[in-house]
């Protein structure tokens, strides 16, 4: 991504350039008129920008530095008084006895939500990968709980799921007594995990298929002739030519893992007890239902460090991974 | 059975292993294609049945909601419970919101993003890649993250409890970021000999991106449409925290306010109210099917 951005952009050698990028040229032609074609192209530049730079100041970078500022000082809910107190909410977060469930919880959720959705995503792709009569009808079948919104998919599943629900209904047929699935703090969490798998899996499929299908096909024919089996040749050739697409699809579905507040609020709303009470519930708590403005900001602060690290690790590999890329 | 094959055959697809296969007898490989068929059919369950129950249900009258044994369809359908879902809450008025809030963000996000990714693709100007960083970053940080502060912002200015939040910030931070990431890609990867031409006719910027560049954009501009419109229509962090009037709720919040006095859920109403959320965005899914899965692919986006 930002070795595009720099390549479009060459570098000026002219000392004088600094205000007029492109060629050479704007030194003399100042001298006759101030609006010369690339001052006016500039000028349209910024003008083009503006009200997405003005949406990204005022509603991402403005927040963040707020939050920072918030979380350095304690919140007078009565007064609207800030007054600071240093690092105390960060040494908070050491003593905090629920962080330690919260991040587990959190750990939890987002490695078995990307485990399950890679596997499921590459297993549904590598199948849906061949020509057969009804291949759209299941791709499409596959890829439209995207779709549905997630309060609604979410509130369905949680139906289904009560102890007297559907899928313990449908147990009961073959003789299973089902647990209380999302009343149970053994069970709450898998619950979770699959419907939020479930309903966004359709996504990685389709980036696999897309990956899949860019594999040249010159590879399989000469792996068939060199005698390699199917299964030789998925792992030997198919895996490490989709791998960058394996990497990025896994850390977009961590990231996005790490954002999911409704399916949480929706199934389980954290519980039972903590165990599904994952970091960006507990922002949302601390923050709007006990109204520690500090230590919700500080949490805050930390649910973006990860999701910060995550995406320069991302970029960081994909560089590595160029070679494969093109 | 062998038409298909030939036409497998024929095919200049990219094929997988199992196609290079060595010719295998006939019988072998329609056992394979009927063992793939089943696969396929008993994944697909957990992916179709809750929709489907979801709709049978709203039409089961309350006390057959969790009938035992388990039946999809009832035998005495009934409308009560969509009466009810509009009469337990403003449930249209609702509707409405959600959808002209959906609508206003759509073109909004169209029109910036389509602006800024044509600047950032196609014009020259000092800091400009320094300034595209910036604006990446919108895609970094998670709205979860932001909404504290914005919280508090939007309260010092007095809109808490309107629609503005919600409006303007899915309209110009993280959906329009992304939006205007992928109309630069585009904008990039466009012929620039279009242009030139128009330049030299004395064509100024304005005049470029809205006759020339807008209407070769159309695919970039539905994928936009789609996700952005998705996006604001699904939000749900955002009103919660905002929103306390509902005659104000959007449509997934006021989902989950089907509740009796004691705080249970009211099972059939609520599927009801879902299922009206969810089957006219499946529709024009099912309709537009391509330009979804293109758009979604495209953004590689969150889950």
């Amino acid at each position: 991504m930002t070795m595009t951005v720099s390549s479009t952009m060459p570098r000026e050698a002219s000392p004088d350039a600094s205000r007029g990028v492109g060629g050479p040229g704007p030194v003399r032609r100042r001298a006759k008129r101030f609006w010369t074609m690339r001052r006016r192209d500039a000028a349209a530049g910024y003008l083009f920008i503006a009200p997405q730079l003005a949406g990204v100041l005022l509603f991402v970078l403005i927040p963040v530095g707020l939050a920072i500022v918030y979380s350095l000082n304690k919140w007078n809910i009565f007064t609207g008084q800030l007054s600071f107190v240093g690092g105390s909410n960060y040494a908070a977060l050491a003593a905090d006895p629920q962080l330690p469930s919260v991040l587990g919880a959190t750990a939890v959720f987002s490695l078995g939500v990307v485990v399950l959705n890679i596997a499921l995503g590459l297993g549904l792709a590598v199948m849906l990968n061949r020509r057969f009569r009804g291949v759209t009808f299941f791709r499409t079948l596959f890829f439209s709980p995207v779709v549905i919104s997630v309060v609604a998919w979410t509130l369905v599943w949680g139906f289904l799921l009560q102890d007297n629900g559907g899928i313990n209904a449908v147990l009961a047929q073959i003789g299973i007594h089902g647990p209380n699935w999302l009343q149970d703090g053994s069970t709450a969490m898998g619950a979770v995990i699959v419907t939020q798998v479930i309903r966004s899996v359709g996504v990685n499929m389709v980036l696999f298929l897309s990956a899949l299908q860019g594999v040249p096909s010159e590879l399989y024919e000469a792996a068939r002739i060199d005698g390699a089996g199917s299964r030789t040749i998925f792992t030997r050739i198919t895996l490490p030519l989709i791998s960058p697409t394996l990497l990025l699809t896994g850390i977009i579905t961590i990231v996005g893992a790490l954002q999911a507040f409704a399916q949480i609020a929706v199934l389980t709303e954290g519980g039972p007890a903590l165990s599904t009470t994952v970091l960006v519930y507990y922002v949302f708590q601390q923050a709007f239902t006990f109204n520690n403005i500090g230590y919700g900001s500080t949490l805050a602060l930390m649910l973006l460090t990860f999701v910060m690290l995550l995406t320069v690790l991302q970029w960081q590999l994909r560089r590595r991974w160029v070679f494969y890329e093109n | 059975m062998r038409t298909e094959t030939l036409a497998e055959a024929q095919t200049t697809s990219p094929a997988t292993p199992s196609q290079i296969a060595t010719p295998r007898p006939r019988q072998g490989r329609i056992l394979r294609r009927v063992v793939l068929y089943v696969a396929l059919s008993v994944l697909a369950l957990p992916f179709v049945v809750p929709t489907i129950w979801m709709v049978a249900s709203s039409f089961k009258p309350l006390d057959q909601i969790f009938a035992a044994p388990p039946s999809i369809f009832t035998a005495t359908p009934t409308w009560d419970a969509y009466v009810e879902a509009f009469g337990f809450q403003p449930f249209a008025r609702q509707y409405g919101n959600s959808v002209y809030i959906a609508v206003v963000v759509t073109l909004i996000a169209l029109l910036v993003s389509s602006l800024a990714g044509y600047a950032f693709a196609r014009i020259r100007f000092p800091g400009q890649n320094a300034l595209f960083l910036v604006v990446l970053v919108g895609l970094l940080v998670p709205g979860e993250v932001t909404i504290v502060p914005l919280f508090q912002m939007f309260k010092s200015v007095g809109l808490i409890n309107t629609h503005w939040p919600l409006i303007l910030v899915t309209a110009l931070a993280a959906p329009c970021v992304l939006a205007t990431f992928i109309m630069r890609q585009f904008f990039i990867a466009l012929p620039v000999e279009l242009e030139e031409a128009a330049r030299l006719d004395g064509l100024g910027r304005l005049a470029i991106w809205w006759q020339i560049c807008l209407p070769l954009a159309k695919p970039a501009l539905s994928a936009v449409a789609i996700l952005t419109f998705l996006a604001s229509w699904n939000l749900y962090l955002e009103p919660t925290v905002y929103l306390t009037s509902p005659d104000l709720f959007t449509l997934p919040q006021a989902l989950t306010r089907y509740t009796d006095a004691y705080g249970g859920e009211m099972w059939n109403t609520q599927l009801a109210a879902a299922t009206m959320t969810v089957v006219p965005v499946l529709v024009v899914f099912l309709i537009a099917q391509r330009q979804f899965v293109e758009g979604l692919a495209h953004s590689g986006l969150k889950g």
